[in-house]
């Protein structure tokens, strides 16, 4: 039992705050996107096959989305709908005393649950109108049914929390390596910073105002990366060749970083990247997934893989736990810890490319306090800051407690200051339970 | 007239272990009693009962035949037990008066008069008849003179039972005397002294009675004058053991390691030596000789300023660790913890951590492979362990040592350097790593055994180099009838 508690227990408080805030946000659901879309425009086909059809939605990319997708259903089907009308209220009335006074027949008002609402296409609304214009005398609204489900546990949610922890936890994954060796790094956030503005002025020095190639993409974001690695080999020359504590280090390397970043970027505001392929980087999906979870789960699998059966991953351990031991044994401490140095600054830098990819621009303000929450991750995880002890895949279920909590409170409003308490409350019940855990649950 | 310090049917159980079991133990005034045992006999369960570490389950102490409640470490002192650990407790950036007096100030915002602090420290440095400077760095001290320190911290607080765990384990035999002499200094006062030592010589120097524990048991208690080295032995083991030291020569073939004129500071001054095929080669001398240095620079765990190193007609260029082993030689610290093993990962990383490479295929670890090795290892150095997992620190001395052993014969090395082999194991193990020394002699290897115990030394080795101050000051070819005597002379030149 105890056994199960220290290496699944933080598995197990996912689980729990999963199951709490799919509760606390039981709400109705008011489904409108594409499949939904769909599903309206084959019942139209099957149950009203003749009918006159108006698609009425709000002015917005997911409305037309929505309306498209019925559009394109019912016209496959051989049903040509009379149009689509997007827009407020007024504009809707507009169109309806419009095919009212060209006496054009109309059935059906297809729209979703949000429209369905406004008074334009409430009964007595409708009624007036069927009394005005004779051919709209039977106009029936149709909607997609509701139903009661976690607002927590949508599709929409849930890909949201996935692209909000991917970028911390791809770099967790390098941060939980170098807490192994009992080292820190500080510098991450400010690394994903310089490596973001990186890559967009590389982009931008390349390609001019035109569209970068791919080539040009990939030669940036490599360059961006591999710079990225180099400062954190360096942090790994101080750390080993000069025995220098990482913390120093990495906190020198954390300024400089900042710096270069507002130099390379000439000031405080943003590089803009015009790429949709750039874009489609982070903002894409594959299968439904969007690709920073996929590469998310592709890197954890890598890292799990070289901690748990490789030489390396056991050197890294050895090294955390008792450095001269590990040198008497053969293990080349100092390319150990060179390894986790320049890997933390490598991820922090495709950290970086993914933060610009998903938002079109080189930052030299973005992942300001990351460090912080990287290593909280990593400690909530089950990591020891004393080094020696750890598991990747605990900084994962880390990574997410954190993003579902925090998701969680945004989804039942709970406002910013009290979310900042709760992350202070919660990494101090990490370390807490790591301290019961080596004291074997004695107080 | 009641003793000083009686207990009764101690009794402590941990879960799943019954550390103590109705242990009876008798001290006087004036009197030096040596608590004996092998490691694990339950001789350091019993020091912390009485230093309130450890709450017995069951037991009754009494001092000058009143009952004493001890739950905690100040309830100890109050009771005037002293108890100076092997592991100092000395903050070492304070001076020795700051570490005499820590925790006697007397309330956090007390002012500290320094100077009666400091004249009381002198009184105290004078009844001990050692000149030690009160305003010193602890850590500046030597080993020896950081123990006078903790004694002094006992008796400032009027501490009338002095437990000393192990004392003279890091002292040199000069340092060892001197201890001694403080001893008889505090049983002169009426002190009583409880002394735990694995050195029986000592014991039969210092100890007026014996108390042995076996097994959480109390196995006995007898004035030393009754007593022979050998029944000692046997009450600790628990059966008679014939031979101490069960010497077996192996063939001697051709030298295998050749070292000649290794140099580095003021440590080591030209050592050359050679060991060859089925030689135990026995390197002694004081502490601070520079034969630890001698196998650090050989090991490649410091880089040696000059010198050649040869192994098997080949010769050697070793900058690290690495280098060392991928040649075939190998080090057994003499500091398992700090330096042999990871404590806190398990046997089976600690036997993988030199080896791991050898388990990979295609860059992936074969645990299954790694395993059935260690498998073969755990049962031919009989490894008591649990299970595989079981983290490296939970182990006894003599276990660590062997998991030590263990990961080196799978790298096949050809040369292994033994620093101090049986350091802080009790005797039974002591006898089995005697053996594994005997067969390893026989497989061929040649062996480096570093030791400070002379009986060792003179018992297990095939030929014998002394050291003194970095050089090699003698030689004894003729071990079997070689003595202490004529060894210590050539230690101290």
């Amino acid at each position: 039992m105890q056994k199960f508690v220290s290496q699944y227990g933080v598995v197990f408080v996912l689980v729990l705050l999963c199951a709490y805030y799919s509760f606390a946000t039981l709400n109705q659901q008011h489904p409108a996107d594409a499949a939904t879309g769909r599903k309206l425009a084959t019942y139209i086909t099957l149950q009203l096959p003749n009918a006159n059809v108006l698609i009425v939605v709000r002015d917005s990319d997911d409305d037309r989305a929505f309306a498209a997708s019925i559009r394109q259903s019912l016209e496959t089907a051989g049903v040509k709908p009379l149009g689509v009308a997007a827009g407020e209220p007024r504009d809707i009335v507009a169109e309806l005393r419009r095919l009212g006074a060209a006496g054009t027949k109309l059935d059906v008002i297809v729209t979703h649950h949000a429209s369905a609402q406004w008074t334009v296409l409430g009964e007595g609304r409708l009624k007036e109108l069927a009394d005005e214009f004779p051919s709209l005398a039977n106009v029936q609204v149709l909607k997609p049914s509701s139903y009661t489900w976690p607002t927590f546990l949508t599709r929409g949610n849930l890909l949201s929390i996935g692209n909000q922890v991917a970028v911390t936890a791809i770099i967790a994954i390098a941060m939980t390596m170098v807490i192994i060796t009992a080292g820190i790094d500080l510098s991450v956030g400010s690394l994903m910073a310089l490596s973001g503005v990186l890559a967009a002025w590389a982009i931008h020095r390349l390609a001019g105002e035109g569209d970068p190639g791919l080539m040009t993409l990939a030669l940036a974001c490599f360059v961006a990366v591999l710079l990225s690695a180099a400062i954190g080999l360096l942090t790994g020359v101080m750390v080993t060749a000069f025995d220098i504590p990482a913390f120093i280090v990495t906190l020198a390397v954390m300024r400089i970083a900042r710096g270069l970043a507002y130099q390379v970027a000439d000031g405080p505001s943003p590089i803009g990247i015009k790429s949709e392929a750039f874009h489609s980087l982070s903002a894409g999906t594959l299968l439904g997934v969007s690709n920073p979870v996929i590469l998310m789960v592709v890197l954890y699998f890598l890292a799990y893989a070289l901690m748990s059966h490789t030489a390396l991953g056991r050197y890294i351990y050895a090294v955390g736990g008792n450095p001269e031991a590990a040198r008497l044994s053969g293990v080349p401490v100092k390319r150990v810890l060179l390894f986790v140095y320049a890997m933390c600054g490598a991820l922090a830098g495709l950290g970086g490319v993914m933060e610009a990819s998903l938002f079109s621009v080189g930052n030299p303000n973005s992942g300001v306090g990351y460090e912080l929450q990287i290593i909280a991750a990593v400690v909530v995880g089950g990591t020891s800051l004393m080094g020696g002890k750890g598991k990747v895949l605990g900084t994962l279920i880390g990574a997410l407690i954190l993003a579902v909590i925090s998701n969680g409170m945004y989804l039942t409003k709970v406002d910013s200051y009290t979310q900042m308490i709760v992350f202070g409350v919660l990494i101090l019940i990490a370390v807490l339970l790591d301290q019961l855990k080596t004291r074997r649950w004695k107080l | 007239m009641p003793a000083l310090l009686q207990m009764r049917g101690i009794t402590k159980s941990f879960p799943g272990v019954r550390a103590l079991n109705g242990i009876d133990l008798d001290l006087g005034a004036g009197e030096v009693l040596a608590l004996l045992g092998e490691n694990g006999a339950g001789k350091s369960t019993l020091i912390k009962v009485l230093g309130g570490a450890h709450v017995p389950n069951a037991g009754t102490i009494m001092i000058d035949g009143r009952s004493v409640s001890i739950t905690s470490p100040q309830d100890s002192q109050r009771a005037g037990i002293g108890i100076i650990y092997q592991e100092f407790n000395l903050v070492p950036e304070l001076t020795v008066r700051e570490n005499i007096f820590l925790g006697q100030e007397g309330g956090t915002l007390r002012w500290i008069h320094a100077r009666s602090e400091h004249q009381r420290a002198r009184q105290l440095f004078e009844r001990l008849g050692v000149p030690l400077d009160p305003e010193a760095i602890c850590g500046s001290l030597t080993v020896a003179q950081q123990q006078i320190v903790e004694i002094a911290k006992a008796l400032s607080q009027d501490a009338r039972i002095i437990v000393m765990d192990e004392p003279s384990a890091a002292l040199t035999l000069k340092e060892v005397d001197s201890l001694f002499a403080i001893i008889r200094e505090l049983k002169a006062e009426g002190i009583g002294i409880i002394y735990i030592s694995h050195r029986l010589d000592e014991i039969f120097q210092i100890a007026d009675r014996v108390t042995v524990l076996r097994d959480g048991e109390h196995v006995g208690t007898e004035p030393i004058k009754t007593l022979t080295r050998e029944r000692m032995i046997e009450m600790m083991v628990g059966r008679s053991i014939d031979d101490e030291f069960p010497k077996q020569r192996a063939a001697i073939g051709h030298e295998r390691l050749v070292v000649r004129n290794l140099c580095r500071g003021r440590a080591v001054k030209g050592v050359s030596l050679s060991v060859r095929r089925g030689e135990v080669l026995g390197l002694t001398g004081l502490v601070g000789a520079g034969r630890t240095e001698t196998a650090r620079l050989i090991f490649g765990a410091d880089r040696a300023e000059r010198g050649e190193i040869e192994l098997d007609g080949k010769r050697l260029t070793i900058k690290h660790p690495r280098d060392a082993i991928a040649a075939g030689i190998c080090l057994l610290t003499e500091d398992r913890k700090s330096q042999g093993l990871v404590l806190g990962q398990t046997c089976l990383e600690n036997f993988g951590l030199p080896n791991v490479n050898s388990f990979t295929r295609f860059g992936l670890l074969q645990h299954r492979r790694e395993q059935s090795a260690f498998a073969t290892y755990v049962a031919s150095l009989q490894i008591k362990l649990t299970d595989h997992d079981q983290s490296a620190g939970t182990l006894s001395g003599g276990n660590q040592q062997k998991i030590v052993l263990a990961k080196w014969l799978e790298r096949n090395a050809d040369v292994i350097i033994f620093d101090e082999p049986t350091r802080g194991i009790d005797v039974g193990t002591k006898y089995e790593i005697y053996l594994l020394i005997n067969r390893l002699a026989a497989q061929g290897k040649a062996i480096l055994m570093i030791s400070s115990e002379l009986p060792e030394v003179l018992g297990m080795s095939d030929r014998i180099l002394v050291m003194h101050e970095g050089r090699v000051t003698g030689e004894i070819t003729d071990v079997a009838s070689a003595t202490q005597e004529q060894v210590m002379h050539l230690a101290i030149a």
